[in-house]
């Protein structure tokens, strides 16, 4: 099956019809024959419409049509990786080099991907991530900002994160919080367990999570703000979120797919590919992730790629900086829980694509009229071997090294244009 | 406490299969039997060692072994140096611990150069967990483990399993009390999968801010007060509180701590009449041990580990060498 390029089909004019393809609307359950109009670099209307006279038609030969996945939390712009995982968008990590707490460098952020690719920074919360003085928030949002965040750290002084949240919620902007109470975790690199203690690691009890979101969500419930925690990892931390979602509280949470498909023995034999932040949890919490994917408590499935050579990787386990090269196989993974019956197709958008837009305010990740024509035409079954050599990413610290997963993104569509 | 399988006997093997290993990383790496056949070639040593007269071998002459020590030592350091001079090795140290090497790429770099310089076995001491594996995977002699963070220091459990055995003949049924600061200590996780493994019933004993947990997962069953722990003991294994442990993050305080959790002559009272002391040193006297305790004529083992502690080290360096060397059986 071949699927014309640009110039092959046309594309660039004004309308465009996407025919012949399985539509995964994260409205919907199971992926249902349709069609996609486009109109310039937005979807004028998808499901049972006719195809205008005056349309381009492109064939999508059968595949899956879904919305461009939108990473909710990456650390690196890594294209020829996002382009492989049919990532159109990405919430940028403040935690760079220099931490995006101005500005100029939230500018110059949202510039780094176009015209094929969007980043959408979020900014950091406080001055140099330090969780002290609250940067330039309101600002950094009309230079671009979708998103304030706390980064890879927690704002220990509760005073600090009250007034974080209290003034976001003024700018309409959600905090992108990671949970893990500092005190606990100090220089902590795994967690308190079995592993942990047969490595001689550095480790700090699970818990350090519901500690952390604990507080959190008593001051969003002082400050009525927007939290999302960007990856919840524990049956604790899981349950917390699911009785503030019962109260109202605007309070959302992501996962990434290697706390869903490896527990902490996977750092065994010292291998720094699995260290995480936070790190991988037990073989129960592990179990309580898959269920509240399933039950609906996680709202975003994210990559939180963060490639990293040998120099921050082929260092002792807790020299080794944290973080995976995870964009390439976020939706092969993800869609590991199509297969388990965990989550419907529909519902796999939702958290890959419509949730994440939502939390940034982007209209993009949906079917909708007015939604970004940003589209991955996805073989769900197509069989591959994750392979270290082979990747895409600027670094190739994955910790699914030879794993057998299914589905490829065929062909990436940003903005009506074929990638 | 986990099912550990401990065969009776012996399996017969000759050559190398009674030790298929290239390097000696972790005791979890060991099978009982492969302890068992280190512990006896180490006894050779330590009867040959005890003489009087002339203790060079010669077995290892026109080797290099490299001591790449990037944590500060001077007793398994020099330890390891007599081990491989009484067997004719060419011993070189390097002390990186107050050289410019810094950890990073250049812990590989620093391995490829010491693989690059034909070192025959290498002996590594670091103060990150698994950065011994970690050069051990860059170079082409055999690595000995010197102690690697709070990970794993092999050597230590050998020396300290001949000292037990020697003493006590075998170690069925042995009470083995390990206290102190098990969380931050190599030596207490070599030392609980050794004794495990060879039958004896062993003990973590340490306050609970020093326990690391699922310690049962080791072989170990944790006690956090010291008189349960030593009640009915026939070793008595103490560790080195570290000095940057005792100022209130772990323990309140070094007076504390030895009224709590020091071996004083009444504490071992509880222990067996018999029951022999241990501790792998430096000792903090009066902290973690009272002089009287660690002086004892009878009752220490201290100088006594020392002396088992070369021993060990030559059977290891022999062991690991024989490839190399062309032993029969072993190539």
């Amino acid at each position: 099956m071949t699927i014309p390029t640009n110039k092959e089909s046309g594309l660039g004019m004004s309308k465009i019809a996407i025919i012949n393809g399985r539509l995964a609307d994260p409205t919907g359950d199971a992926p249902l024959p349709g069609t996609v109009l486009i109109e310039g670099d937005r979807i004028v209307a998808a499901g049972d419409v006719a195809v205008p006279d005056d349309a381009q038609s492109v064939d999508a030969g059968g595949l899956v049509v879904a919305p461009g996945l939108i990473d909710l939390g990456v650390f690196a712009t890594d294209k020829p990786a996002f382009h492989f995982g049919g990532i159109t968008r990405a919430a940028l990590m403040p935690d760079q080099r220099a931490p995006l707490d101005e500005v100029g460098l939230i500018r110059q952020a949202t510039r780094a991907g176009k015209p094929d690719f969007w980043v959408h920074p979020i900014a950091a919360a406080t001055r140099g991530l330090l969780g002290q003085e609250m940067a330039e928030m309101g600002l950094m949002q009309m230079a671009g900002a979708k998103a304030v965040g706390t980064g890879r750290q927690w704002i220990a002084d509760s005073g600090v994160m009250l007034r974080v949240l209290s003034y976001a919620s003024g700018l309409g902007l959600t905090v992108i919080a990671h949970a893990e109470d500092s005190g606990l975790t100090a220089k902590a690199v795994a967690t308190s367990g079995e592993t942990a203690t047969r490595l001689g690691l550095p480790h700090a009890p699970a818990c350090a999570e519901a500690l952390a979101i604990a507080r959190d969500i008593m001051l969003v419930r002082e400050t009525g703000a927007a939290i999302h925690f960007r990856l919840v990892t524990t049956k604790a931390g899981f349950d917390l979120i699911r009785a503030a979602k019962a109260e109202g509280l605007k309070v959302t949470c992501g996962i990434s797919p290697a706390y869903l498909f490896l527990n902490d023995q996977a750092a065994t034999d010292f291998r720094t590919f699995a260290r995480l932040s936070p790190p991988l949890r037990d073989e129960r919490d592990r179990q309580a992730s898959l269920a509240a994917v399933a039950d609906g408590t996680v709202d975003v499935i994210t990559s939180s790629h963060d490639p990293r050579g040998p120099e921050d990787k082929r260092l002792p386990f807790a020299d080794a900086s944290p973080g995976m090269a995870g964009a390439e196989t976020l939706l092969a993974l993800s869609l590991n829980l199509v297969r388990d019956g965990h989550v419907s197709m529909g519902r796999l958008m939702t958290l890959l694509s419509a949730n994440p837009a939502r939390i940034l305010g982007v209209d993009a990740g949906s079917f909708a009229a007015g939604s970004a024509a940003d589209l991955i035409f996805v073989d769900p079954d197509a069989p591959w071997i994750v392979d270290r050599a082979k990747m895409a990413a600027s670094a190739d610290n994955t910790p699914f090294d030879r794993v057998p997963v299914q589905g490829r993104a065929r062909r990436v569509m940003k903005g009506g244009m074929f990638l | 406490m986990p099912d550990i399988f401990i065969p009776d006997a012996t399996p017969e093997l000759t050559g190398r299969a009674l030790f298929p290993h290239r390097h000696l990383l972790s005791i979890a790496d060991l099978k009982p039997w492969e302890i068992r056949f280190l512990l006896d070639e180490a006894e050779h040593w330590a009867q040959a060692n005890k003489g009087q007269a002339r203790k060079h071998d010669g077995r290892l002459a026109g080797m290099t072994q490299i001591n790449a020590f990037f944590e500060n030592s001077t007793r398994t350091l020099l330890s390891f140096e007599i081990a491989g001079k009484r067997l004719g090795a060419d011993v070189v140290n390097m002390a990186a611990a107050t050289s410019s090497v810094k950890k990073g790429e250049t812990l590989i770099d620093t391995a490829m150069t010491l693989n690059a310089m034909a070192a025959d076995v290498i002996v590594i001491r670091h103060a990150s967990s698994g950065a011994v594996r970690l050069i051990a995977d860059k170079v082409d002699c055999p690595v000995l483990n010197a102690g690697d963070g709070w990970h794993q220091h092999p050597t230590q459990a050998l020396l300290d399993a001949l000292t037990i055995r020697r003493r006590k003949g075998s170690f069925a049924g042995l009470v083995v009390a390990i206290c102190g600061d098990v969380l931050h200590s190599r030596v207490a996780r070599s030392n609980m999968l050794c004794l495990a493994a060879l039958g004896a019933q062993v003990r973590a004993v340490a306050p609970p801010t020093l326990l690391p947990p699922e310690v049962e997962m080791l072989g170990a069953t944790p006690f956090t007060r010291m008189d349960e722990g030593l009640d009915g003991a026939d070793v008595v294994m103490m560790l080195r509180l570290q000095n940057e442990r005792m100022d209130g993050a772990f323990i309140p305080s070094p007076r504390e701590y030895h009224a709590l959790y020091g071996l004083t002559p009444e504490r071992l009272a509880l222990a067996k009449p018999d029951a022999l002391v241990m501790h792998p040193g430096p000792m903090n006297r009066g902290v973690e041990i009272s002089s009287s305790v660690a002086d004892h004529p009878e009752r220490s083992a201290i100088t006594e580990q020392v002396a088992m502690g070369v021993a060990v080290r030559m059977a290891c360096l022999d062991v690991l060498t024989r490839s190399a060397r062309g032993v029969e059986g072993w190539a």
